[in-house]
């Protein structure tokens, strides 16, 4: 075997691997990705949710929790709207009312069944998605929402 | 005062770091000896330095100095003993602290193993250990600094968050560092190699073990995570794609794939540019897992409260570390002579195999990782990438990769012989056919997932081809009985390391297969005295009760638990409520069994005054701590090889003055 012969060998065998790793990855940027919307942006009907696999963030609203058996209902407000969700399941440690959150899951019938809560790590944290859209629509309130309060 | 001879301490090893990434350098490039031996010195004392420096901080956490704000800002005098210790790594400060200390070890560690090693190659690559000793210590001198006094003290400190309040936790980073830091070795000596221009089998011999040591500490230090996220988080999953997880587990597959390209440097003389590339990129993913995990410039259920500002001088520290490794890397590579040949169908060939299907699976877990970003910064929406994507593109590509795992050992160097070694596999694909039969009708068909089966058989595949090589070795069957048993004890010690961690990645797999396909969950209110039952085990909630530990309140529900009738287990789950910083978490109770483990979480009360509890039955996860277990064993074996103690980098018949650039 040729050294030349060798370096095709070399090359192909990439070629393959990452042509079939390109084409995983298109289908699935297709298929599998997950957009992140605000409350307004689903309200005001400027995005297609229907049937989509989504996420939700924003601030949980004061006052809006209510726990039925092991389904939890609360909405996520990014003080322009606010959006219904239910939720089955056991909530995250961290979550709490007037706390940052970001929930997946699809949206029925002006309801946003989530099938996710995601929990974080850190009472300090907002994630940067939700820190965004509370900017956007004016109800940003620093880095630490919580610490300004104290 | 402690604290400051610690500050005192970094600034004086930024500047002894600072000659030692310099002067020998410039020895090595004259031909000075003086120059270049000065880089040993240097090495011990920057070891030394740091490490006083890591010791006051250490201090000042042991003692509760609450004058230090780093202290103040993450501990508490309540705080059990254990936790005062590893708060010192439990946040950005001291974990940088941390890492800097371990990459002045490694330095040392150069000069202390490396007295075979030729001068110019030692000096060089102590120089460039040191380039990255100075990168950090200035990162941390200028925007991190631990030692920082608050005035006036606070009369306590704001505490640890009790998630890192756990055994699992406190010894995962600095596992996880050793893992990322132990990959600056091969770096250093990549780097070195390029500027010398010359890779051989001496240069693979010397980074082969670092390699290894780095590697068998990154799985133990991601295994370790996994199973923290597994029991303390109480989701019931131990893996889920997430942007810091992702961060160490690139690093480990470039890592895992330079291991078995080094192998083939020092065997064979060949794929020697390549393996300098991995060298560059394993180092590389794991600088970029730090800026990813501590900048937070991607949204993750793992993400601290982070500060952007410390993420562009990471980012910078990036560009320069990675940027000038591969323009150097380009401008050097071709110089480097190419070496033996082999047919595409040899062991090496296999091994090139496994190289660029594990790049390519790093380079999708990348694509993933970073997507968000790129759609973020090119507008096309903010979307976040999660298990979907990774399980379809990842997972497949780890499918012809184990099925070569089976075949690549049996192989010779060379030039190998394919139907041979299939023949000799035809009791493993038989019997994995078998079992994937098996798995198919015992899960009902089509109710289980389809690819239960596919998993199960790869896993008996693996583990039946590994146990084929090794009976191949031994000669079992074809020699006495009595014959191959003394053979088995005359295999070298590297070959036992590839059969446990081969083995031991079969073991994972069908851990991972069972426990993702089988799970079985269930969440509820339930009311005390209530039975549930999953998958056969029936729990009856008995009572929930207050306890008081030394830093929390908790409510501790109380199941029991039968199996078809019996008593299995009393399980005692509890919900926490930390004190400082106020903050509640959650203790899963899991009793793990051989089959799988059976794991109880109690959440709040209910407003139709039961409890919300979620119940599960996970099949065979023991199998996958068993497995990386398996991993990290055969790791640790395959590095007591004397092959790796004994005169290893020596290169006869070159003379020592032929180092030139």
């Amino acid at each position: 075997m040729t050294r030349k012969k060798r370096r095709l060998y070399f090359v192909i065998l990439g070629l393959l691997a990452v042509g079939a790793a390109a084409a995983l990855v298109l289908s699935a940027l297709r298929q599998d990705i997950v957009f992140f919307f605000s409350p307004t942006e689903i309200m005001e009907a400027k995005v297609p949710t229907e049937g989509r696999r989504i996420r939700l963030g924003g601030l949980v609203e004061q006052g809006s929790v209510v726990k039925e058996g092991a389904t939890v209902r609360f909405k996520v407000t990014d003080g322009a709207h606010a959006l219904p969700v239910v939720y089955e399941g056991l909530l995250p440690d961290l979550f709490r009312e007037g706390q940052g959150v970001v929930t997946e899951g699809r949206m029925g019938q002006g309801v946003f069944v989530a099938s996710e809560v995601l929990a974080k790590h850190d009472e300090n944290y907002m994630p940067k998605e939700v820190a965004e859209s509370l900017k956007k629509s004016g109800h940003w309130q620093g880095e630490h929402p919580e610490q300004v309060q104290k | 005062m402690i604290a400051e001879i610690g500050h005192f301490a970094l600034i004086l090893a930024l500047a002894v770091a600072a000659i030692q990434a310099s002067v020998p350098l410039i020895g090595a490039r004259n031909g000075n000896a003086s120059w270049m031996g000065l880089a040993g010195p240097t090495s011990a004392a920057q070891m030394l330095l740091v490490c006083i420096s890591f010791a006051a901080l250490m201090h000042a956490y042991i003692t509760s100095d609450f004058s230090v704000m780093n202290v103040a800002q993450n501990s508490h005098t309540d705080k059990p003993m254990l936790y005062k210790v590893a708060g010192v790594w439990g946040n950005h400060e001291g974990s940088l602290l941390l890492w800097i200390t371990i990459l002045a070890i490694f330095g040392f560690a150069v000069t202390l193993f490396g007295r075979n090693l030729p001068p110019g190659l030692k000096a060089r690559a102590l120089a460039v250990q040191a380039m990255i000793t100075v990168g950090f210590l200035l990162f941390i001198l200028f925007t991190s600094n631990p030692f920082d006094r608050l005035d006036p003290p606070p009369f306590n400190g704001q505490g640890l968050n009790p998630l890192l309040q756990d055994p699992g936790l406190a010894f995962h980073p600095p596992l996880l560092y050793l893992g990322y830091v132990g990959f600056s070795m091969a770096f250093s000596f990549a780097i070195a190699a390029l500027i010398e221009g010359r890779v051989d089998a001496a240069w693979a011999r010397w980074v082969r073990p670092w390699t290894l040591a780095a590697w068998v500490f990154l799985t133990c230090g991601i295994a370790l995570g996994s199973w923290w996220a597994y029991y303390e988080l109480g989701w019931g999953g131990w893996w889920y794609w997430d942007p810091v997880e992702n961060a160490s587990f690139m690093p480990w597959l470039a890592g895992t794939a330079l291991l078995h390209s080094a192998v083939v440097v020092e065997k064979r003389d060949a794929l020697k540019s390549w393996t300098i590339l991995l060298a560059i990129t394993a180092f590389g993913l794991s600088l970029l897992g730090t800026f990813l995990v501590r900048s937070g410039v991607i949204t993750s259920v793992h993400a601290f409260a982070t500060d952007p500002a410390r993420g562009v001088f990471i980012l910078g520290l990036l560009v320069v570390a990675i940027g000038g490794s591969f323009l150097l890397y380009a401008l050097r590579a071709p110089s480097l002579k190419i070496g033996g040949l082999f047919a595409p169908l040899s062991r090496e060939g296999t091994l090139l195999l496994n190289n660029v299907l594990m790049a390519t699976g790093a380079g999708t877990v990348l694509l993933g990782t970073l997507y968000p970003l790129f759609a973020d910064a090119l507008n096309l929406g903010k979307v976040s990438v999660g298990p979907p994507f990774f399980n379809s593109v990842f997972l497949p590509l780890m499918v012809p990769m184990v099925l070569a795992m089976a075949v690549g050992p049996l192989m010779s160097w060379k030039r190998g012989d394919l139907a041979g070694a299939l023949a000799r596999l035809k009791v493993a694909a038989g019997l994995s056919i078998l079992v994937a039969i098996a798995t198919w009708l015992l899960q009902g068909g089509s109710l289980g997932p389809w690819w239960a089966a596919g998993g199960m058989a790869l896993a008996c595949w693996l583990f039946l081809g590994t146990l084929t090589e090794l009976a191949e070795r031994t000669r079992l069957f074809r020699v006495p009985f009595e014959q191959s048993v003394s053979r088995l004890g005359k295999l070298p010690r590297s070959a036992w390391g590839m059969t446990l961690t081969h083995a031991g990645l079969a073991v994972f797999i069908a851990g991972m297969t069972a426990s993702s396909a089988w799970k079985s969950e269930s969440v509820q209110s339930q009311k005390i005295g209530e039975t549930v039952t999953v998958a056969g085990y029936s729990f009856t909630l008995k009572d929930v009760q207050n306890v008081q530990g030394p830093n929390y309140m908790a409510s501790r529900g109380t199941f029991e638990v039968t199996k078809d009738g019996h008593g299995f287990a009393v399980m005692q789950p509890q919900k926490r409520q930390y004190k400082m910083p106020p903050m509640p978490t959650t203790e899963a109770a899991i009793e793990t069994t051989f089959l799988g483990d059976v794991y109880a979480v109690i959440g709040d009360e209910s407003s139709d005054g039961g409890y919300v509890t979620r119940l599960y039955y996970n099949p065979l996860v023991v199998w996958m701590w068993f497995g990386t277990a398996m991993m990290v064993v055969g790791g640790l074996v395959s590095l007591s090889d004397r092959r790796h103690r004994v005169g290893a980098p020596s290169r006869a018949r070159v003379p020592a003055n032929s180092v030139k650039a």
